[in-house]
């Protein structure tokens, strides 16, 4: 989700009422699939040899998620050196790393339009607000991820390294009526505890007249994006994750 | 020891509880779907002597998760703006507040319902907060010293705004208030916040059938924020972008007092800027996300203790006897 994005479509979205201008017909495309295809231009195309090396791509949460980097794949060996070299330089403070390389989950980012692309997500935020202390946080971890690709550029080698990553398992709805409305929000005792275990048995949602729904998994899993606002249309109330250690190779530039 | 006679307001027989004035604060939205259901359920009419009217205030804007179609709906009421003309493309919110005028107003008029209570949330660490144009109208004080949140501060806004130029829905009815509860993302539902206005609304309609049914209610006390100001971002000339972002020592510190030089914002580059007036204020709506495009970062207000006398409704007597008055006058 992005504060920017959201911005200038609400006052494009105003300007268009203003002037009482109607959406022109079928031929047109909508206008983020237009974008998406001046991205590809300018930053890919994906896929070919004349994309760019890596994107940053800037995103906030409503969840709890604090500072959150995002990989697409667990054997891109310069993107997991990058974000171990980013958690140890952003340390004490936590950085930690969502893996989604799930093949339902797994959605096609602008970022993945460029060879190595990076997610960083930072909440949390409610959307068209700026933080302050969560504007700082991004700013630093792009400082640290800019140094990185300078050493490297300059001939630093990496050796082998391990990176722990949360792997996303599956996506949780809120229970639903047969409308389709939503009939419970996610429970005080899950709110805001992104990466912190939840065990079946463990209360999950309450309905809007007080009655508890537990968590139903076989195992302990880590719960990340609880209450993001722009997933609500999307059929999610949280992600589940599972902790996995990750081997990235060593790295030096050719 | 001196006991006041307390002080003989009409009854109040129509409540209106709004939700979804802005469609994208959720608390409302879904409180009011609940009592919608609950009245569905209930099959008859309550015939008691409390009717209350339970509203989704702007359907559009609810079913897409906006704050607005158009134009915001809670500035639509004032007298000048409800009897205006309304040619065929006016926007979506002015039709609307035609609407909601006819069924809960007309405002200033008699058939106006008695009180309207409209829910609202705000991205600021404001608690649970009752916002009124009156610091002395009895029937909203009293609602408020009433209320007994455990777990949220609980404060009085008073913005000084005559009934003329009042502009809010909660300005339709004879009595209103906004109940504002935060910190809230827009589009986003909080179980402690959804709770809290759920017992906070019940709390104020248990407080309406106990007033309506003869019940004294004891004077006492009230702190009540008056705003004084507002302050916007400090802004680029000529593209109007901000060019700082509400400071790290005052984010969150809504009703904190704010003292000349306390830092206010933090610009891009890392300096503090600070707050320039000679009195200090207490702050709040602290970087509210809808007024970023309403000019306002914050807020501003004065404290100062009410005194609010004890009330009681009118019996049919004191009617009879002020009639009889009048008619001699």
């Amino acid at each position: 989700t992005s504060c920017e994005i959201q911005k200038s479509h609400k006052s494009s979205r105003q300007k268009k009422n203003q002037k009482q201008t109607h959406a022109t017909g079928g031929d047109e495309l909508p206008y983020e699939v237009q974008r998406a295809q001046e991205i590809n231009r300018t930053f890919g195309p994906k896929g070919s040899p004349e994309a760019y090396d890596v994107i940053f791509d800037l995103h906030n949460t409503t969840s709890n998620m604090g500072c959150t980097l995002i990989l697409e794949s667990s054997k891109d060996s310069f993107n997991l050196q990058m974000m171990n070299y980013i958690k140890k330089a952003f340390a004490p403070a936590s950085c930690l790393v969502l893996l989604n390389e799930h093949p339902h989950l797994k959605y096609s980012t602008s970022r993945s339009v460029a060879k190595h692309p990076v997610g960083l997500e930072v909440g949390p935020q409610p959307q068209g607000v700026l933080r302050s202390n969560i504007f700082q946080a991004m700013r630093v971890i792009l400082k640290h991820a800019l140094d990185f690709i300078e050493l490297f550029n300059e001939g630093m080698e990496f050796p082998s390294c391990t990176v722990e990553v949360f792997r996303v398992l599956e996506r949780i709805d809120y229970p639903r009526d047969a409308n389709g409305n939503i009939i419970a929000m996610v429970h005080t005792n899950l709110q805001d505890c992104d990466w912190e275990p939840l065990n079946p048995g463990d209360p999950m949602f309450q309905t809007f007249d007080g009655q508890t729904v537990h968590y139903q998994g076989s195992g302990t899993v880590y719960p990340t994006f609880i209450n993001e606002a722009a997933y609500y249309e999307k059929q999610q109330a949280f992600l589940t994750t599972r902790r996995e250690t990750l081997v990235a190779s060593a790295i030096r530039k050719a | 020891m001196e006991v006041d006679e307390p002080v003989r307001l009409p009854r109040l027989p129509r409540v209106a509880v709004c939700g979804g004035t802005h469609g994208n604060e959720l608390s409302g939205v879904y409180l009011v779907r609940e009592l919608l259901k609950d009245l569905r359920e209930k099959d008859a009419e309550d015939g008691g002597p409390l009717s209350v009217l339970v509203v989704l205030s702007n359907p559009r804007a609810t079913q897409q998760c906006r704050r607005y179609i158009d134009v915001d709906l809670n500035r639509c009421f004032s007298h000048a703006t409800l009897n205006g003309p309304v040619p065929d493309a006016s926007p979506y919110e002015i039709i609307l507040s035609r609407k909601l005028n006819a069924l809960l107003g007309p405002k200033g008029g008699q058939g106006a319902v008695d009180l309207v209570c409209d829910l609202h949330n705000t991205t600021a660490n404001m608690g649970l907060c009752f916002i009124a144009y009156s610091d002395s109208d009895w029937i909203c004080l009293h609602i408020f010293k009433h209320l007994q949140m455990p777990d949220m501060p609980m404060r009085f806004i008073h913005y000084d705004v005559s009934k003329k130029e009042s502009y809010s829905l909660d300005s339709v009815g004879k009595h209103g208030f906004a109940l504002e509860i935060g910190p809230q993302p827009h589009g986003v539902v909080r179980s402690t916040n959804y709770t809290a206005m759920k017992v906070g609304v019940q709390h104020v309609l248990d407080w309406v059938r106990h007033f309506n049914s003869g019940s004294v209610f004891e004077g006492g006390f009230v702190d009540v924020f008056t705003m004084v100001k507002k302050i916007d971002y400090p802004r680029d000339s000529q593209t109007h972008n901000i060019t700082a972002a509400v400071h790290p020592h005052l984010q969150d510190r809504d009703f904190c007092l704010l003292r000349p030089e306390d830092p206010l914002f933090q610009t891009f580059s890392g300096e503090a800027l600070t707050y320039k007036g000679s009195e200090p204020l207490y702050p709040f709506f602290i970087n509210e996300c809808a007024y970023y495009e309403k000019g306002v970062a914050l807020s501003l207000a004065r404290k100062r203790r009410v005194a609010v006398p004890p009330i009681r409704a009118q019996t049919e007597e004191d009617k009879q006897a002020s009639f009889a008055s009048e008619e001699e006058e």
